[in-house]
């Protein structure tokens, strides 16, 4: 089923919806490699709002990563602001970053990035280790957060013992479980098979529309991108597109249409 | 986080990789078991030193009578007689380092009491009153004989513990009369258990009795066989034995080319030159294991480096979702001094067992000491801390983008 696509538009906060959940003004990163400067990025402006769910796109060398590292705070721009919640954070410490990223923003990776040999509850409950969460209040919170993701029957499963999709799922409960602003996924889907994908896609829109968590996730499959709401295109660098897609897919719909699969034959390490 | 957590998150880490935990820890058990097992050593055999120190007496010297010489052949230690009662109160009254002196006479012979009989392998010994206070060995039952029976040469006599319990069996021997060479005498007292000297030679096996009536009733001379003398300190030990030369030589009239006719021998000398090399035997054992401990250090240190590279990932996981760095660097420094302090608490155990195995197997003397073991804990967290330094601040200073792109 193809998306829908809507005319390009610009996306200026709403002064009397708040400030936007995420505002990029002019943001600038250079990389000094030897003599050589890189210009990852060369001015990126970008509102995002509460609830929205992006695709952000772009060949590799466009910016796009260097912009979720920026998004997720692992970065810092090296000119222009980044305001997430209403707090400029382009000139934290280290520190405050760490604390930034415990409690707003949630990661989904493509390799996963589960703890070996640590059960997928532990590996939940890590973000409100950080915090300081007590004993009690972390595993309640973890199993809520598993059971959310379908997972509530694998908590003591260590990663090696569940398929790559539950693996995901993992680090999907994981990245939402102290309640952040936004989940940024990076190529969530990129070392999972179609059927797996489109089950991982399920779950970050039930997110997003039942619980209107803010997502927004990398990826270079056009395919992928047509279950988010919005699409950023990046290119050199800059914002080539960003556009609405007004009928995104749904995963749920793909799912029921799809033959049903033993969870247990999909395993992959 | 708090430091609850964070060992437990460190407990984990560990246990994650328990096979090289443990080998990790190997390095600093052994360390510590060696530290151990070579002071125990080391400080039994000092003990041991002590406790002959101890059984010699108080800062005690011999003057032996010197040998005689006659037409070229020359008798043994003891075989001349110009050694008299007199030079003894001479040495008493005269030398300034010396607190109290004694004759000494030996005899053998048998010992009699009812129908038992008995020959004290440490002789019949003639000594005055202060035989106690010199040879730091008191009294156990009843009294030592007193000045006035050594002037009036009584029939007194204190046995040691051995001739007691082979000749009256059990009975009081105080107020006893017993023979001694057939001769009877009351047996006035009992000296306390003093053990074996260090050539193995049981010392209570002995009858001690006035000198005076050694010499007159037992053996019919005038001269003595050795004068025992506590000098006031270890240290006088020294000056007391050349003042007591010069006094002896001037007393026996020996010109400036005559030798000595007795011997002075100096036994806290000998035994705490013995007592010195065995603490310097201890240090020199407790410093080369203390290497090992150091290696195990280092150890430490490289498995936690090899560790950081190979959990870069972790690292980069745990900062990602929100790990400060100081919270990274206190997770390896944690793991670093667990490792440590659990190889230290196994390495006590394993130094206790080697200590004992080395006792009981080869018979040493050993001492393990709360001093040895409360040095090993504390150096096994210092190790931890000093060579779990590095590597933590290298994981807490990783950037948390190339920590998640590792591969």
């Amino acid at each position: 089923m193809e998306a829908q696509v809507i005319t390009e538009t610009n996306y200026a906060s709403d002064p009397l919806l708040g400030p936007a959940l995420i505002t990029l003004d002019h943001v600038h990163k250079t990389y000094q490699m030897g003599d050589i400067e890189i210009h990852a990025l060369r001015g990126v402006s970008l509102h995002i709002d509460r609830g929205e769910f992006i695709a952000i796109m772009g060949a590799s060398g466009s910016g796009k990563s260097t912009t979720m590292n920026i998004l997720g705070c692992l970065d810092k721009p090296t000119r222009g602001h980044y305001s997430l919640d209403g707090q400029d954070v382009s000139t934290l410490s280290r520190d405050e970053l760490a604390d930034i990223r415990n409690r707003k923003i949630g990661f989904v990776f493509q390799g996963f990035n589960l703890l070996s040999r640590t059960s997928a509850l532990e590996n939940v409950e890590l973000p409100m280790l950080y915090l300081g969460l007590k004993t009690s209040e972390r595993v309640q919170r973890a199993k809520e957060a598993l059971e959310i993701v379908g997972l509530g029957d694998r908590m003591n499963n260590m990663p090696n013992q569940l398929s790559g999709g539950q693996q995901q799922r993992v680090a999907i409960a994981r990245s939402l479980v102290n309640q952040p602003s936004i989940i940024l996924a990076d190529e969530p889907t990129g070392n999972l098979d179609s059927r797996t994908s489109v089950e991982v896609m399920d779950v970050f829109q039930q997110l997003n529309r039942e619980r209107g968590i803010t997502i927004a996730l990398v990826t270079h499959e056009p395919d992928i991108a047509q279950y988010a709401r919005r699409t950023i295109v990046f290119k050199d660098g800059r914002i080539k597109n960003d556009y609405m897609i007004k009928d995104p897919r749904s995963a749920r719909e793909e799912l029921e249409s799809l033959p049903a699969i033993d969870e247990d034959d999909e395993d992959e390490e | 986080m708090n430091l609850l957590l964070t060992f437990r998150v460190a407990i984990h880490a560990l246990g994650r990789n328990k096979m090289r935990s443990g080998l990790t820890m190997l390095g600093i058990i052994i360390g510590v078991g060696a530290v151990i097992a070579m002071v125990a050593i080391g400080q039994g055999a000092s003990a041991q030193i002590q406790a002959q120190i101890a059984n010699l007496g108080n800062n005690m010297l011999y003057v032996i009578a010197g040998s005689q010489s006659q037409g070229g052949m020359r008798g043994g230690a003891g075989s001349i007689t110009t050694l008299v009662p007199e030079d003894v109160d001479a040495i008493e009254r005269e030398c300034p380092s010396v607190k109290a002196a004694s004759p000494n006479v030996g005899a053998n012979g048998q010992l009699i009491y009812g129908n038992q009989n008995w020959v004290a392998s440490s002789g019949i010994n003639g000594t005055n009153e202060k035989f106690p206070e010199i040879r730091l060995w008191p009294i156990a039952e009843g009294d030592f004989f007193t000045e006035g029976d050594v002037r009036t040469a009584a029939r007194v006599c204190v046995i040691g513990q051995t001739v007691k319990d082979n000749l009256f069996s059990g009975s009081d021997p105080v107020g006893q009369t017993m023979r001694i060479r057939n001769l009877p005498f009351r047996v006035i007292g009992v000296l306390s258990a003093k053990g074996q000297n260090q050539y193995g030679q049981d010392q209570d096996d002995t009858v001690i009795v006035p000198y005076t009536t050694a010499q007159k009733k037992m053996l019919s001379i005038t001269w003595i066989r050795m004068a025992m003398v506590s000098a006031i300190s270890p240290a006088a030990t020294f000056t007391a034995q050349t003042q007591i030369e010069d006094l002896l030589r001037q007393r026996h009239k020996l010109g400036p080319n005559q030798e000595n006719d007795f011997f002075v021998r100096n036994l806290t000398d000998v035994a705490e030159a013995a007592d010195q090399s065995s603490k310097i035997m201890t240090n020199l054992l407790a410093s080369i294991a203390g290497v090992s401990l150091l290696v195990g250090g280092i150890g430490i240190m490289n498995i936690m480096l090899v560790s950081v590279t190979e959990r870069t990932r972790e690292i980069g996981i745990r900062m990602a979702i929100g790990a400060r760095s100081a919270a990274i660097r206190r997770q390896f420094l944690i793991e670093s001094i667990t490792l440590s302090v659990v190889g230290g608490i196994f390495g006590i155990a394993l130094g206790i067992v080697a200590t004992i195995v080395i006792a009981k197997t080869l018979n040493w003397p050993t001492l393990v000491s709360a001093w040895a073991i409360f040095a090993s804990v504390v150096f096994s967290v210092l190790v931890g801390v000093a060579f779990g330094y590095y590597p933590a601040r290298k994981a807490a200073g990783l950037d948390p983008i190339d920590a998640l792109r590792y591969e």
